[in-house]
């Protein structure tokens, strides 16, 4: 019983905090220590849970608990990036503000490092499972494509000075990058696939279930105030880059 | 027929990290001519492109020919012509081919025989199918006048046009300044030549680092 | 005066860069040698084996039109932004979405011409025949031509804007192209090699679906690529 509701109450607690954070900025200044701690307090037990509590898989062994550093990661990666898509038209669209230019740099810089590892992770769990490291499976090939994107977005952030066109044009990229995603997708799944099929909780057993949801709400909090912080580093450093200049003494004009 | 040919208010503009145009105020009545002075830097040409609508304020307003730059800029462009030290020509295509895609894009009726006499009348009949890139500065020079009477603006725009002219050149340059005028053609003549420019202009703005400055 | 409308701006835009590619016929022909050269290379690096080399016959034709999209999108907007040119297109005035149609339009037909170009080449050195007729090929060759260019005009646009300019072309496109890539590589294989369980439509409707999607994102974004603000 207690298996199921644990993950269950923490995530409502994260929830609720992130909710706070974006609906009450009074709240700003320490919402966030509170997830940092909740982070910290899960990764300490996480260990526990993963390495020893959950059983060994009947068919894989002891290899398949890479599972619960893999699969959170990209969860938060497939979370954080399609995020910066939907900020970009926002950007483009609907409102210009250096605020939403800033979260996109913030959820790029997460997501692709998330990402990242959690596909070299994929890779590791890979090995033992299938036999190879890599495989053209339409999961893998996704997620692939989609760090790259996006470290072609960050690239792009970095190599232009002025920062309304870094703003304006990354925002372009990125659409064109969620379209891409979309159509990766299709076009993997066009080739067999053999990935692990998605078990459903129902499926398997209880014990394997929770180790893993929990790792789910530790890395959302682990990916929420990384992304506030990198935010407000971004944030800064436009405010740096468009400081306007001071007033100016009276015109004159010679006829 | 609106009143002024342009309003500069309270303009300031940012390129990366450095604020070209700092809080500037100006305005020209229509049918006047400004000259423009200023140092290399002083944001002359950021001033020119903004008032040809290539670029807009970072804070302020700016209106041309009664419209404002962002909002109407595909209403103003047709009125206004900058010749700048960009050539603007794409340097496989001839000064014919060149002077014909703008006319195209205008809508000119008659364009092959508009171009055709622009081509005599800047003397560029015997290496006018040539490609630019085989031209001199000079010629290019002589292309940009070209391109400036296609247009036939109401604001016309020049950002240097003396630099590179043969003294022949020169005197049709003045020559082309004073048609303009004639036609009532609101003019900004952004130039080193002071004492040359002072002849051919009723108003005088110095630019320093961006704003207004004092001339010594 | 009569301001022309969309598509004969467009048409304008796109005789303009026909012009110029006629005029620069040496760089076209390079080009060619490049995909050549590129095509060569990846004969000599795959080894002799027979089987192998038809099989791959497909992929390497696209690979080689891919690097040699990049030296062409590449030179499409140098020659826009060398005497600023595209600065006096916008002024003239010209709309700004008939720019990309143009230029796109032109890119297009530019790396459908090197493809068609490159297939006698294919075929000789991979030891392939066009099993699945000439028309098909051809359509496919089509769809991934514009498949290309859609995107990379783009790309190419903001990409000469940029420092590093030619690493950060190739850094966006690729990418972004790898869906259409398998597509037009697994259609192209199967017109080279023969299909018979029908997998070719599927693949030719996706290349399509891709120019669907691509096209009109590329045409509806592109204002805020050239045009400030």
């Amino acid at each position: 019983m207690w298996v199921k509701a644990l993950p269950l109450t923490l995530l409502a607690i994260a929830v609720g905090l992130i909710v706070c954070h974006l609906a009450v900025p009074k709240t700003r200044t320490w919402v966030w220590k509170v997830l940092a701690a909740q982070a910290v307090l899960m990764f300490l037990v996480q260990p526990y849970f993963a390495l020893t509590w959950a059983p060994r898989e009947v068919m894989m062994g002891d290899p398949y608990r890479i599972i619960y550093m893999h699969v959170p990661h990209m969860f938060m990666a497939f979370l954080a990036l399609p995020l910066n898509v939907i900020l970009s038209v926002w950007y483009l669209v609907v409102k210009k503000s250096w605020a939403v230019d800033a979260l996109s740099e913030a959820l790029a810089e997460v997501g692709v490092y998330l990402g990242g590892v959690g596909w070299l992770l994929g890779s590791i769990w890979a090995k033992p499972t299938w036999g190879v490291y890599f495989s053209p499976d339409p999961r893998l090939i996704t997620a692939g494509i989609m760090v790259f994107l996006y470290l072609g977005y960050l690239t792009l952030r970095r190599l232009i000075e002025d920062p309304e066109k870094r703003a304006t044009w990354s925002a372009v990229v990125s659409i064109l990058a969620g379209a891409d995603l979309v159509l990766t997708w299709f076009a993997t799944k066009m080739f067999r696939s053999i990935h692990q099929l998605p078990s459903s909780p129902d499926t398997v057993d209880a014990q394997i279930v929770m180790p893993f949801r929990f790792s789910l709400v530790a890395f959302l909090c682990f990916m929420f105030v990384l992304v506030w912080h990198r935010y407000r580093l971004a944030l800064a450093l436009r405010k740096n880059e468009i400081a306007p200049p001071e007033a100016v003494g009276q015109t004159q004009v010679i006829a | 027929m609106p009143q002024f040919a342009f309003e500069i208010k309270d303009v300031s503009k940012r390129y990366g990290q450095h604020w070209a145009l700092a809080r500037l105020s100006y305005s020209l009545p229509a049918g006047k001519s400004l000259l423009l002075t200023g140092h290399n830097g002083s944001g002359k040409t950021t001033l020119l492109r903004m008032l040809a609508t290539s670029t807009f304020p970072t804070f302020g307003t700016m209106t041309v020919l009664g419209r404002d730059t962002r909002q109407a800029r595909d209403e103003i462009r047709p009125e206004v012509a900058l010749l700048s030290h960009a050539s603007f020509l794409y340097e496989d295509l001839s000064a014919r081919q060149n002077l014909r895609l703008l006319a195209s894009l205008m809508g000119i009726a008659d364009a092959k025989k508009v171009c055709d006499e622009l081509i005599t009348r800047v003397h560029l009949n015997t290496r006018g199918d040539n490609p630019v890139r085989e031209y001199s500065a000079g010629m290019r020079k002589r292309v940009a006048i070209a391109r400036l009477l296609l247009k036939a603006p109401k604001l016309a725009l020049l950002d240097e046009p003396f630099g590179e002219l043969d003294p022949q050149g020169i005197l049709e340059m003045e020559a082309l300044i004073a048609e303009l005028k004639a036609k009532g053609t609101s003019l900004v003549l952004a130039t080193h030549l002071i004492e040359q420019g002072q002849r051919l202009t009723d108003e005088r703005l110095h630019l320093q680092a961006g704003r207004v400055g004092e001339v010594t | 005066m009569n301001p022309p409308g969309l598509l004969k701006t467009t048409w304008i835009v796109f005789k303009k860069d026909m012009q110029i590619e006629w005029r620069t016929r040496a760089r076209l022909n390079a080009l060619l040698f490049f995909a050549v050269a590129t095509l060569l290379l990846f004969y000599f690096a795959i080894g002799g084996d027979p089987g192998t080399m038809r099989k791959s016959a497909g992929g390497f034709l696209w690979l080689a039109l891919f690097f040699s999209s990049v030296l062409s999108l590449s030179e499409s907007f140098r020659l826009e932004t060398e005497n600023f040119a595209l600065e006096a297109l916008r002024l003239a005035p010209t709309s700004p979405r008939a720019v990309f149609l143009g230029k796109a339009a032109a890119n297009s037909l530019l790396s459908w011409v090197l493809a068609l170009a490159l297939v006698p080449l294919t075929v000789a050195f991979f030891d392939v025949s066009i099993k699945e007729g000439v028309p098909r090929l051809v359509l496919a060759l089509a769809l991934g031509s514009t498949a290309i260019a859609a995107p990379g005009t783009v790309y190419s646009a903001i990409a000469t804007n940029a420092r590093a300019r030619d690493v950060l072309l190739p850094l966006l496109m690729f990418p972004v192209l790898i869906p259409s890539l398998i597509a037009s590589v697994s259609s192209t294989t199967l017109i080279l090699g023969g299909d018979p369980m029908n997998q070719m439509g599927d693949w030719l409707l996706f290349l399509f679906l891709f120019n669907l999607v691509y096209w009109p994102v590329c045409f509806l974004v592109f204002p805020k690529v050239i045009e400030d603000d």
